[in-house]
């Protein structure tokens, strides 16, 4: 983790077994991501991206190459040690927001401090300032088949963030969201990343997302085709 | 984390009901059978202490060896004083002694010329000295269907079915035609004074009670009887003491060469019973175990299906980075408390059922013919500690096996693929 690096990808290679042979669907990819970065792979359906995230996110392993997450070098974690890894220091937003329907907001957002083994008062504490971050307090008794998608996605959100990882990984957050709430919710991670440093890492190909980012790493065919910073006045 | 597993149960129907009801139906079977198989048993035991082995029984050596054909010139002789030794010996015991005798008992019309005739089973016991036991421990006064109890010598209750058959009416008489103990032909008559159903199928299909000294008359057996009985003083068998006892009694003969010496056998080794104890123990404990094997496939199905309605369950809780470990216990300890509540309704339902049975018994006479066995045809229940607990075992068991059975698939998933997974 040097010079606040986060994440460091070098020559990184992944390819799927496909019948007798394999489909490479990341090549040569070198990247580093920083403490704080509002980050997106961005390329069209099939680019690498949800791939990337994946092994970013110590869900899949390298075929090749040396990718680096907070100081753990993915390809030799052990499945322990890769729960771990998520679980201590990594959030999930998903496409679907995957929220377990016979909990209510509350203990939805509740189960990874369960699994953290942290005591009651501190969840309640904790799990009451993520949702307000997301702006849900007064839904924390509800199950999600009484929300809105985008209450849902806004879940997820504190669900994700409620044990200040130090990065958060999300995969097409807005694929199911209406305009009005995609703004709410990257208003809200947006404001989350300035306020609390988390390193926010999107794979998406929505505009309405890419509008947000401070940094867009463009791939195409499992490669980096661009990497620019955004500057926003 | 227990909190969360078991809100989860509450409040997912899917997820607790199916499995409780499966569980509460198998612990409720078994639990009822257990208890039924033990009724069953204590029924069995104590007809046959009643009526045919006592709890201890004394044989002449020669007449144990034959004694199915019931030999009665190998009877015991001497039988008073042998009595009166063992009402010293043993004064909370019970001792009687009995003559079983088989033969023609021929029913004449008015003209002394035979109507009816069948063979009969008959049996001599203490009816008419005062303070005879007899009565009481073969229930005979309350098994009188007709007619009323003999009061004095020559008078007799045959049984109700043979009765009918023969077309014996009350007050007449009949006339026993047997063999003495010294093999010559014996021939008398009696009065029937009454009919009798025990509800034993082996008693009532052609019995014949007497008084004990009136068929030792016929039968030239003075001071000799087939059989002497013990019982113990709580009437019920206990099968160390009586070992206890009947390895004391033989003892004292075993000296002897004498083909006529009194043996003493207990209720376990006379009447077979313990291949049939031991027969009921294994078949309560294979019913257990099937209803485990039964019951682990079907739940482990069902654990399938609602691994499959919570695929995204579990594959959100491994991409937030719980232990595949973890989530398997936690599944593990779901299905303990689903084991738990179905145990407990089922055990519950079980002891109901059984109580009832305990009490009221269930009438199988119409089914139960030409059964050798002392067994009885109201079939009761009996509720013993062991019920209480017997269905904990495939209560818990087929749950957790299911369970551990259909969970494995969390170790097969891969995370990988969590992702691509999750979005559909
Ligand atoms: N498990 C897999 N096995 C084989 N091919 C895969 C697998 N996962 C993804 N791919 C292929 O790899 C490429 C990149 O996939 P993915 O990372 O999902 O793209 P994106 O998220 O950018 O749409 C695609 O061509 C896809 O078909
Ligand atoms: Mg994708």
């Amino acid at each position: 983790m040097k010079n606040g690096q986060l994440i460091t990808i070098k020559e990184l290679v992944k390819d799927y077994p496909v019948g007798k042979g394999y489909f490479r669907a990341l090549e040569d990819i070198n990247l580093t991501i920083g403490e704080g970065e509002f980050a997106g792979l961005v390329g069209p359906s099939g680019s690498g991206k949800t791939t990337l995230l994946n092994i970013v996110g110590s869900l899949d392993v390298p075929t090749k190459g040396e990718v680096n997450v907070l100081g753990q070098s993915i390809g030799s974690l052990n499945a322990r040690q890769s729960a771990n890894l998520r679980n201590h220091s990594l959030g999930f937003i998903f496409q679907t927001y995957n929220l377990l329907p016979v909990y209510n907001v509350f203990e939805n957002v509740e189960l990874p401090l369960l699994l953290l083994k942290m005591e009651k008062d501190k969840r309640r504490e904790l799990v009451d300032q993520a949702l307000e971050w997301v702006g849900l307090q007064d839904k924390r008794k509800s199950r999600p088949a009484q929300l809105s998608g985008g209450e849902c996605q806004r879940v997820s959100i504190a669900r994700a963030m409620v044990k200040s990882p130090k990065i958060v990984l999300a995969d097409e957050p807005t694929a199911n969201l209406d305009a009005k709430n995609s703004h709410n919710i990257l208003q809200t991670m947006e404001k989350l990343n300035q306020e609390l440093k988390t390193t926010f890492i999107f794979a998406t190909h929505d505009d309405k997302v890419i509008q947000y980012l401070h940094r867009k790493i463009s791939l195409d065919d499992g490669r980096v085709v661009n990497d620019e910073q955004i500057i926003k006045e | 984390m227990i909190t969360f597993i078991i809100k989860g149960l509450i409040r997912d129907h899917h997820r607790s009901l199916f499995p409780i009801i499966m569980v509460t139906i198998g612990v409720f079977i078994t639990v009822f059978f257990q208890a039924f198989m033990g009724g069953f048993l204590t029924d069995m035991i104590d007809s046959t202490a009643r009526f045919s082995s006592g709890h201890v029984k004394i044989m002449s050596r020669a007449y144990a060896e034959n004694s199915d054909q019931v030999p009665n010139d190998l009877a015991l002789t001497g039988v008073n004083e042998l009595m009166t030794k063992l009402k010293q010996e043993y004064p909370d015991m019970t001792w009687v002694k009995r003559i079983q005798f088989g033969g023609l008992l021929d029913i004449p019309d008015e003209n002394g010329e035979t109507r009816s005739q069948a063979t009969v089973a008959g049996l001599g016991v203490d009816l008419l000295s005062p303070g005879s036991t007899e009565i009481k421990t073969m229930n005979i006064a309350k098994s009188v269907k007709s007619g009323r109890m003999p009061q004095s010598p020559c008078e007799v209750l045959v049984s109700n079915d043979m009765a009918q058959r023969l077309g014996i009416n009350l007050g007449e008489s009949a006339t026993l035609i047997s063999s003495s103990m010294y093999g010559s032909l014996a021939i008398s008559n009696f009065t029937v004074v009454g009919t009798i159903h025990f509800g034993i199928e082996m008693m009532d299909r052609g019995a014949m009670i007497v008084d004990v000294a009136d068929i030792q008359q016929v039968l030239n057996m003075e001071n000799a009887a087939g059989e002497i009985l013990g019982y113990l003083p709580d009437g019920v068998y206990n099968d160390e003491k009586s070992q206890m006892i009947a390895n004391k009694f033989n003892q004292k003969y075993a000296d002897s060469v004498d083909e006529f010496a009194p043996v003493m056998g207990t209720l376990k080794e006379i009447s077979n019973l313990s291949d049939y104890l031991d027969l009921a123990n294994n078949m309560a404990a294979t019913i257990a175990f099937i209803f485990v094997i039964i019951m682990s496939i079907v739940l482990w199905n069902a654990g399938l299906l609602g691994g499959l309605r919570r695929y995204g369950e579990v594959g959100v809780r491994l991409a937030i980075g719980e232990h595949k470990r973890h989530i398997y216990l936690s599944l593990i300890y779901e299905s303990i408390c689903i084991g738990l509540v179905g145990t407990v309704i089922g055990t519950a339902l079980g002891l109901t059922a059984g109580y009832f049975m305990q009490k009221y018994g269930l009438d199988f006479s119409s089914t139960m013919k030409n059964i050798n066995m002392m067994i009885p045809l109201v079939f009761k229940a009996k509720i013993t500690p062991v019920t209480f607990y017997i269905g904990f075992f495939p209560g818990l068991l087929s749950t957790t096996l299911g369970t551990a059975l259909a969970g494995i698939g969390i170790y097969k998933r891969q995370t990988a693929s969590l992702f691509k997974e999750l979005e559909t």
